[in-house]
């Protein structure tokens, strides 16, 4: 889907939001009242500016007391690659805007992110990944790195490293992937009017991180959970 | 045969080596240690060896008598990459010292997510981030120790910046895009990854120090590291919309003074030095006189 289409099977009756420098921003009604829409458009990177204007806009609603949720659209590019952006620490940038969503989260805005299109590396980390939850619409492609630049680093073809994707979700791009190893609780259905399907998403209770337990459930992530379980008892029993 | 911990390179200390120097005689004991051998299920796939401690070292610990949990990445294992099991030990670590209301130590030595096992990777990282957060909203202080061979690159930069207190050397380097992956992808006009003098003066801790990405400035010994982990252990835990809003600020006033600058012998001109090509070449004393008075500071914003 468009951010056009996804804009307005969200809000039938309309919404004011727009576009400007690659970055969402503005809000829409839902029958309970408005939500908040941020997010990254037409496979942006995520530089420093991007980041802290993002990061702005995030605070700005974490202070208002209306409590009123975060829609974040992504179809993003990776963080932006350059000296400039890493000279001016991009790191702390992006650290920023993943603090500021979960504080936001933690202060009562409800934080849902939505991958509608690409997301790589470090911009996935500080934003689709920052939210409480994370749903995608069909056709959205989260990559940690693309299978070319895998098959550099690990010096196997890119034929053999499909071939071993087949055999495990752990390293190979794609929403499926992510998906079983928990970092996307659901895929909407496109054909179904979204705004019944972010109602109901809101409607279900803020939860802990529950991303591990999710992979174990779908043998995405075997082992997390169950060594992160065992480090908090040891650590517990020890007094 | 112990290492006398005054002389003791930090850079050239292994994670256990390390985490032994740092802490009281004694006093660690390590969660899930490599008898238990928690190795990646992951590697056996690209047929790369394993490590029992799939390179990541946790546990408790006193240091000057004070409990504190402790976490030490093994550079060498890896490139002390992130995996699934290395990842979910240190998850686990911060979601007890949130329970606990206990602080950690985090001794960073990384080049990012592991590829073999990406996506489980970036997804700890993830949680990594939102186990510190909600462990430093409850009180907790998250100290950040940079200064391996490694670095604290990808992802690692990322749980860095979420730390209430960095404490760096100049050998710890602090970025998102390592030096290589900027090359590969933009061209070796952007950023030439065999010019090192480039990549230490761009990433490297007297930059991170000098525009504030990191607090504290420690020479590269462990005696060094520990006396700096002592102070950023005192420091006054905060986490909340206030802290964000001061960082904004902070940020926003870095991208005003120096988001022109072309090089970071430009960023040390504009804040005030007036030989600042000779920064990368000054001893640890000489370099702290010198930022005295005129480096950006992050103080309660981070």
């Amino acid at each position: 889907m468009t951010l056009a289409e996804i804009l307005a099977s969200l809000f039938p009756a309309g919404h004011d939001v727009r576009v400007a420098g690659g970055l969402i921003t503005g809000t829409g009604p839902l029958a309970d009242g408005p939500v908040h829409v941020l997010g990254v458009a037409d496979r942006t990177a995520l530089g420093v500016d991007e980041a802290l204007r993002m990061a702005g806009a995030v605070i700005d609603i974490a202070r208002s007391p209306s409590g009123a949720p975060i829609l974040v659209l992504i179809d993003s590019d990776s963080q932006r690659m350059s000296k400039r952006d890493e000279l001016l620490g991009l790191s702390e940038y992006l650290a920023h805007l993943a603090k500021s969503l979960l504080l936001a989260d933690r202060a009562g805005h409800r934080t849902i992110g939505l991958l509608y299109g690409h997301t790589a590396a470090g911009a996935f980390i500080a934003t689709a990944l920052a939210t409480g939850t994370l749903v995608a619409l069909p056709g959205a492609d989260p990559v940690v790195m693309d299978l070319p630049s895998m098959s550099r680093v690990t010096k196997l073809s890119i034929e053999v490293l499909t071939e071993k994707a087949k055999a495990t979700p752990v390293f190979a791009p794609g929403l499926d992937n992510l998906a079983q190893t928990g970092a996307i609780l659901a895929t909407w259905d496109p054909a179904k009017a979204l705004d019944a399907q972010l109602a109901a998403l809101l409607a279900t209770p803020v939860g802990d991180d529950v991303r591990d337990l999710l992979g174990a459930e779908r043998k995405g992530r075997t082992k997390s959970a169950e060594i992160a379980k065992r480090v908090v008892e040891l650590a517990r029993a020890g007094g | 045969m112990s290492v006398d911990p005054n002389v003791m390179s930090w850079y050239e200390a292994s994670a256990r080596q390390r985490i032994d120097a740092l802490t009281d005689p004694h006093s660690f004991v390590e969660f899930i240690g490599p008898e238990q051998r928690e190795v990646s299920p992951h590697l056996p796939i690209f047929d790369l060896p394993e490590q029992f401690d799939d390179g990541m070292v946790v546990g408790r610990a006193n240091i000057g008598g004070a409990s504190i949990f402790i976490a030490a990445q093994e550079g060498r294992f890896m490139g002390g990459a992130f995996g699934e099991v290395h990842g979910a030990k240190l998850v686990g670590l911060l979601r007890a010292a949130k329970a606990m209301k206990r602080d950690v130590l985090v001794l960073f030595d990384t080049g990012g997510v592991r590829l073999q096992e990406a996506n489980a990777g970036e997804l700890a990282i993830s949680e990594i981030i939102r186990a510190i957060v909600a462990a430093r909203t409850e009180g907790v202080r998250v100290v950040g120790l940079i200064g391996g061979r490694s670095g604290c690159y990808g992802g690692g930069g990322l749980i860095a910046g979420s730390c209430s207190t960095l404490v760096v050397s100049e050998h710890g380097r602090i970025s998102v895009s390592g030096p290589e992956v900027i090359e590969t992808n933009k061209g070796v006009e952007e950023f030439d990854s065999a010019d090192k003098a480039l990549v230490w003066r761009t990433m490297g801790g007297k930059n991170r120090y000098l525009i504030g990405g990191a607090d504290l400035f420690a020479d590269d010994s462990v005696a060094a590291f520990r006396t700096a982990a002592t102070a950023a252990l005192a420091r006054t835990p905060r986490l909340d919309l206030d802290t964000m809003e001061a960082e904004q600020v902070r940020l926003q006033r870095r991208l005003d003074r120096f988001g022109n600058a072309t090089d970071a012998v430009d960023i040390w001109t504009t804040l005030g030095f007036a030989d600042a090509a000779a920064v990368p070449g000054l001893s640890t004393d000489e370099f702290l006189q010198m930022a005295y008075g005129h480096r950006e500071a992050a103080d309660d914003a981070r």
